[in-house]
């Protein structure tokens, strides 16, 4: 990180912080095997072994049962009573609040801020204490949690993005496939999201990597509601240009230039209660694409070839 | 506008898992049509939509959609709600009608995030 403004990256880890609070469980981030301290024993011993340990507070457990917490606020009484003789029973706080090992974090979040309470105790199914939880558990368990995400997805994205410079060759690409079933419309638009996610993987912008997108998915729900049989998506990716491409083996276009025309469409009045066959689809195509050949051949089947251009100023079709 | 303003606004109810207090959401746009909301939509807007089924999250990835907004009491199919959790996108219910939803957000000073199909500024 090289800067400390506020960036997009960063306000995106901010939200996500609020997401791994409920995504991570209490039991990922506390502390285990926990020292307790017995009801019967002097505040002076607690005072000893507080400052030996740096200890903050302990749960006070007799015959392994939890029946309060003892913490530093309590020492600090028991030293301003000038009464370190007494017991801990005396100055624990009893009963105890608890949270559940399953429970996710933001469950602990809620009790620190109702109880204003420093430290949790918690608990497994059957009640037994497994551990302590305090507000730097969580702040501690939610960076290291950030980091992983933040490693894992940044790994990802530095071996992709080294791809075309790790390997050389006279002109390298990387070519990706995907079949696209007839009539599949609960999984379409999945390779499309794939190929989206792959390319900004790969360092593609967010125009560039929308562009595609919009393209090649138009593309994916024509194979699956026009074919006979289905058809493929094939996409190569090289460092200057992205070349999609969709190809089946029937029905064909019987007439192109009218496939082409805004508005015009074959679909049934099913596939428009889905949201499709409006006939934008190849249009949209083309706005999204610097490149567009359809190719068809009836009762043999159609090749779509879109091709955009990378790092250079062909980018008209940008908003804001 | 915060997503969480768009659901007080139009008595929403949240679907999906995910917390989304802070998704920030830059305008809006209402349409049936997945081909349409692909060609005119612009980036982080929410959807409002009557459509269920699960092209509609797709719709929203590819386009860079930040939430979608089902109207008219319309529930979405368990895929949808399956699928949008899968991809992170936030799914609202709201028992009003697609006029009146817009109206509302429109109103309350959620832009318009819906382009003239002529602009060639798709993208």
């Amino acid at each position: 990180m090289k800067q400390y403004e506020i960036s997009d990256e960063v306000a995106e880890s901010i939200t996500r912080v609020e997401e791994l609070a409920y995504e991570l469980r209490i039991h990922e981030v506390m502390t285990q095997d926990v020292f307790c301290v017995e009801p019967d024993m002097q505040m002076g011993k607690v005072l000893d072994i507080y400052q030996k340990e740096r200890f903050s507070g302990t749960p006070v457990t007799h015959e392994g049962k939890l029946i309060g917490i003892l913490s530093l606020e309590d020492l600090i009484r028991a030293l301003r009573d000038n009464n370190l003789d007494a017991s801990v029973g005396e100055y624990m706080t009893s009963p105890v609040t608890s949270v559940r090992e399953q429970d996710p974090v933001i469950e602990a979040l809620k009790t620190f801020s109702r109880t204003k309470y420093g430290r949790l105790t918690v608990l497994d199914n059957d009640k037994n204490l497994v551990g302590i939880i305090t507000k730097g558990d969580v702040s501690n368990g939610l960076l290291s949690a950030l980091e992983r995400d933040y490693h894992a997805e940044e790994l990802i994205r530095y071996r992709a993005s080294h791809l075309f410079e790790d390997i050389v060759s006279g002109r390298t690409s990387l070519i990706l496939r995907y079949d696209i079933r007839k009539g599949d419309f609960i999984h379409g638009g999945n390779a499309s999201s794939k190929i989206k996610r792959a390319l900004l993987r790969l360092g593609a912008s967010p125009q560039i990597a929308r562009r595609c997108g919009i393209a090649i998915y138009e593309a994916e729900m024509n194979l699956i509601i026009h074919t006979t049989h289905g058809g493929t998506l094939r996409v190569e990716i090289e460092p200057h240009k992205i070349t999609m491409e969709a190809y089946d083996d029937g029905p064909g276009i019987e007439d192109v230039a009218l496939a082409m025309k805004a508005g015009y469409s074959t679909a049934t009045h099913e596939i428009r209660e889905m949201g499709f066959g409006a006939g934008m689809g190849l249009v949209n195509i083309k706005r999204c694409v610097d490149e567009m050949r359809l190719i068809s051949t009836k009762d043999r089947g159609t090749n779509l070839y879109m091709i955009i251009y990378l790092n250079n100023t062909n980018e008209q079709n940008q908003d804001s | 506008m915060k997503l969480s303003e768009i659901i007080m606004l139009t008595k929403g109810i949240l679907l999906t898992k995910k917390p989304t207090e802070n998704c920030e959401i830059s305008g809006a746009m209402g349409a049936d049509l997945m081909s349409d909301v692909l060609a005119s939509i612009k980036p982080e807007a929410a959807l409002l939509t009557g459509l269920c089924n699960p092209q509609v999250v797709r719709t929203a990835t590819i386009a860079d959609i930040r939430a979608i907004v089902f109207v008219r009491g319309k529930y979405p199919d368990p895929d949808t709600v399956l699928l949008a959790n899968e991809e992170n996108i936030p799914l609202v219910i709201t028992d009003l009608g697609l006029f009146e939803a817009c109206g509302i957000l429109y109103q309350a000073g959620l832009p318009s995030f819906e382009l003239k199909s002529q602009e060639d500024s798709l993208l």
